[in-house]
């Protein structure tokens, strides 16, 4: 008869806080979407200027194999219906783990920005990358893949035109390099990305 | 009953100090600690969460068997933690962008689990309340002198993005100490925060060792 009461207690309790959880989930549900979404915009404004376009770009999004089938997803800026700039999600292996951009080019192929959303890099060193803790980073926008020419995509050590930050050269040259294979995705599927509805 | 509630403040905020005495909590501590800022945001974050467990376990504790209690403690900690994380997730959104990352790790946070089991289980709503309230403080304040001290010897800042966390109105608290590029990066990754812990260890049992007080009243257990 004791276990039972025990029994009771726990299922109790459990019931109670699970009835609660349930309530909050739900009443919170919808407001973390449109966050998610608002975040999720912000991002993209910083890439994809805002005379660019006058729709919502992760609505007009479609998604993209690259060259190793990974899917990529592809906000579309569109003015009167007509694709006028792309934002995707590139990343790169750095010194702590993965490091995530989001880029935008315009028609022309050139860089309208580059702005690192997550990554692990050592504090201090590495993350000299982001954009409130050095102007790094700003340095992608207007380049295209002509400019400089394809074998000056490197960072200096590496023979190329990019300046890596003292103390840290792999963090520069995976941003770098992610950059490059985001420029060469734009240009294999160029036309799927204007047309694709 | 004057001079209990101040035993217990007492206790919480110096003699039970729950990173220098208690050594509980270290790990989200440790992790967290890398400037007075973010500190400050797990301490104030723990806080909130230490207190309203503490009333809701002292209310609730006659009805709590004593072969169940510590899987309903858990219960009530992480059903808490989580609807905090949801509200503030939808509704204020902007703090949780800051806050976000440090509310998580108090689920895991040891200092809470202990707090119920050793006090609110069998104290009244009110002492609970305050034992709550100056264990978070506690807590809080080893959190951002831990985090300052990091933050001023690696970074040369201090509060740095203070003003994220709390708002426009303390940008003041911001500080450059050092120069820009003079800090020693060992203290803000890991070693730096072991070193840190074990220097304010050695600081406190000093001053308790001057003021001639004896060893704290409950013995330390590994976190």
């Amino acid at each position: 008869m004791k276990d039972f009461k025990h029994a009771i207690v726990l299922g109790g309790f459990s019931l109670v806080f699970g009835i609660m959880l349930a309530v909050t989930g739900s009443l919170t549900a919808s407001a973390i979407v449109d966050r998610a979404m608002e975040d999720r915009l912000n991002s993209l404004a910083q890439v994809l200027p805002a005379n660019l376009h006058d729709n919502n770009p992760v609505k007009d999004a479609v998604s993209l194999k690259n060259a190793e089938g990974k899917e990529i997803i592809v906000y579309r800026a569109m003015k009167e219906g007509k694709v006028t700039g792309v934002a995707y999600e590139v990343q790169g292996s750095g010194y702590g783990g993965s490091i995530k951009l989001m880029m935008g080019i315009d028609l022309e192929g050139r860089l309208l920005g580059v702005r690192v959303t997550s990554h692990k890099e050592t504090p201090g060193l590495g993350d000299r990358m982001e954009e409130k803790k050095g102007d790094w980073i700003l340095r992608f926008t207007g380049l295209s893949l002509g400019n400089p020419p394809i074998e000056k995509w490197k960072v200096k050590k590496d023979g190329g035109q990019f300046d890596q930050f003292a103390g840290a050269t792999i963090t520069p040259r995976a941003v770098v390099g992610a950059v490059r294979g985001g420029m060469e995705f734009f240009a294999s599927n160029k036309t799927q990305m204007m047309e694709m509805k | 009953m004057a001079t209990e509630y101040n035993r217990i403040i007492k206790d919480g905020l110096w003699g039970n100090n729950a990173v220098l005495n208690m050594f509980l909590g270290l790990c989200p501590a440790m992790a967290v600690t890398t400037s007075a800022t973010n500190g400050l945001g797990l301490g104030l974050a723990t806080l909130a969460v230490l207190c309203t467990s503490s009333v809701l376990v002292a209310i609730l504790r006659n009805l709590i068997t004593k072969e169940v209690r510590i899987p309903v403690y858990i219960l009530i900690v992480a059903s808490m933690v989580t609807m905090v994380d949801l509200s503030m997730n939808a509704w204020v959104h902007e703090l949780y962008k800051v806050l976000g990352i440090f509310i998580a790790l108090i689920v895991v946070n040891c200092i809470v689990l202990a707090r119920l089991e050793s006090f609110a289980s069998k104290e009244s709503v009110t002492a609970s309340l305050v034992d709550g309230l100056s264990v978070g403080i506690g807590f809080t304040m080893s959190l951002v002198v831990i985090g300052g001290l990091r933050e001023i010897m690696g970074q040369g800042t201090l509060f740095a993005d203070a003003s994220l966390l709390l708002g426009p109105a303390f940008k003041f608290l911001e500080m450059r100490i050092l120069p820009p590029d003079s800090g020693m990066l060992m203290m803000i990754l890991p070693p730096g925060g072991f070193l840190v812990v074990a220097h304010l260890v050695v600081l406190k049992r000093l001053i308790d060792a001057r003021a001639g007080k004896n060893e704290p009243v409950a013995a330390p257990h590994p976190a």
